[in-house]
């Protein structure tokens, strides 16, 4: 390769994401339109750095260029005329810099993360958005993923685009009165990124384990921007402290291991402490279920796990946010505290509710305490019941071993 | 930005004329639109009663009158508004504020033409 394809490559990979929010910004949030002249940008780039070297500075040149073709692009609309007299006035005080200075950059990605988070914008959307805006894959990339075809990944992404010029989201980082409310989508998206990644089937467990590893980078970018907001730390120490279990969630043969039966010598110590250092500050569901992540890792085997603390988490978890996901984990914790009868009374309380009748972990997770217990026969109905609910194969087998073993 | 403030509910949820819930619903769509007014962000608005009539030209050129859809259970359009103002953000926190957000739905649609410059 030679030395401007290198520089070419590097800048893609480590400068598109900041020249996109700077020329963003300078359009007033027009999403669509800078996408496509950064686009243009590139190829440009690609003709100019190869005939003349690779600039001394390729974000600034990158920036400067995808701003010139912005104007173009306005002017060969058919719109520019209202555009133009305004744009043409700002064009001429355009400095090779434009902006480029690192405070503004940060300012710059946040205000890109916000605009592409918009509770406007569908949750796939808002994934493949963040994904292609912020942490710079490729459409190619973010199809994979998402087990998604090229043409059809472009579309989606065009149509987030056109809706956040054409419906008006604010490209900002949002005022005081939205920002907790904002924020805490921001971090669902990257929540959900990860999930995304971490939930993958066998087959395509390769690609989408990336998934994982761009949600941390970007809660770690969330982190640098907003250092004071405990919830973003908190979101960042759950990944890594999860994320830390990642290589033995999967046993030789390549079939997803619970928990309790996982290899603990091959969670990496590196992550965990990473992790288990974010967590300080205001309580929120993040940072609870951090510290709940962070107990797990303290804990030599699942038995000697500290059950008392993990059960009081998921009380103020569920205080906060409850959810079927968050009864059932302190059913479970409860169980191993108190003895199986406290946990299975928790279950009994919720079982009556109809939209928990198809919950297949409630019902694992009865059975396991019902065995604890000793009633054998009901145990054995109630794997029967989670077995029957499983949604693949995977979940099914690893339930049909708990039940036999 | 122009956005046309889509309100919907269904008939059935209608609040009765007369009645003091009635009353109450009314001081705050006037409060509401006094505040759109006074900030200059209000273009218009109405309610809309609900019998509707509907004309379609055929291909021959015929115009066909008929009654217009109305039908008591599903979601129908009964109040609109224009604004104008800065960006979806605002707009999406006035529909917050109309009574139709608890009892109907409101859809904020942008004015074509009216992107940002």
């Amino acid at each position: 390769m030679s030395a401007a394809a290198g520089a070419l490559e590097r800048a893609y990979r480590h400068e598109r994401a900041a020249v996109l929010a700077t020329v963003t910004r300078r359009l007033d949030g027009d999403l669509a339109l800078a996408e496509d002249a950064v686009q243009d940008a590139f190829v440009a780039a690609a003709v100019d750095w190869d005939r003349r070297g690779a600039p001394e500075r390729p974000g600034a040149w990158l920036t400067t260029t995808a701003w010139r073709k912005a104007l173009d692009r306005l002017r060969h609309e058919r719109v520019a005329a209202a555009h133009a007299p305004e744009l043409a006035g700002r064009e001429g005080t355009v400095s090779y810099d434009l902006d480029y200075d690192a405070s503004s950059l940060d300012d710059d990605q946040l205000r890109m993360l916000f605009t592409c988070c918009h509770p406007a914008l569908s949750a796939e959307a808002r994934m493949a958005l963040t994904l292609r805006s912020v942490a710079g894959l490729t459409v190619p990339e973010i199809a994979r993923a998402f087990l998604s075809t090229e043409s059809a990944m472009e579309r989606r992404l065009g149509r987030a685009r056109r809706k956040v010029t054409t419906a008006g989201i604010p490209f900002r980082t949002p005022p005081d009165d939205l920002l907790p409310e904002r924020l805490a989508g921001v971090l669902r998206v990257v929540y959900l990124i990860y999930t995304e990644g971490h939930s993958a089937t066998r087959g395509a467990a390769a690609l989408r384990g990336d998934l994982c590893e761009e949600a941390i980078r970007l809660a770690r970018l969330l982190v640098r921007l907003m250092p004071d907001e405990s919830e973003v730390r908190g979101l960042l120490a759950l990944l890594l402290l999860t994320d830390a279990r990642r290589a033995a969630r999967v046993d030789a043969a390549g079939a997803l291991v619970a928990l309790p039966e996982q290899d603990r010598t091959r969670w990496d110590a590196g992550r965990i402490e990473e992790g288990r250092g974010l967590i300080r500050g205001k309580p929120g569901p993040y940072l609870i279920q951090a510290a709940i992540a962070a107990l797990h890792s303290e804990a030599p085997t699942w038995e000697a796990t500290d059950w008392p603390q993990i059960a009081a988490l998921y009380a103020e978890l569920e205080r906060r946010d409850a959810s079927p996901v968050v009864t059932v984990n302190r059913a479970v914790a409860v169980g191993f505290a108190e003895g199986p009868a406290a946990g299975l009374a928790i279950l009994d309380a919720v079982a009556g509710d109809e939209r928990l009748a198809r919950y297949q972990p409630l019902h694992a997770a009865r059975a396991e305490l019902l065995r604890t217990a000793g009633d054998v026969d009901a145990a054995d109905a109630a794997y029967a019941r989670a077995i029957a609910l499983a949604g693949n194969a995977a979940e099914r087998e690893a339930l049909e071993r708990r039940r036999a073993g | 930005m122009q956005y046309m403030l889509q309100m919907t509910y269904r008939p059935e949820d209608n609040t009765e004329e007369g009645t003091p819930e009635y009353e109450a619903e009314m001081r705050r769509w006037n409060a509401l639109n006094e505040e759109l007014k006074a900030a200059g962000h209000y273009i218009g608005a109405s309610g809309l009663t609900l019998d509707a009539t509907t004309v379609r030209k055929t291909a021959d050129g015929d115009v066909t009158v008929t009654d217009g859809p109305y039908a008591e259970t599903k979601e129908v359009l009964f109040s609109f508004y224009l604004l104008d103002v800065p960006d979806l953000d605002a707009a999406i926190a006035v529909a917050a504020k109309t009574p139709a957000s608890e009892y109907g739905s409101v859809d904020i649609r942008p004015l074509v033409g009216f992107e940002p410059a």
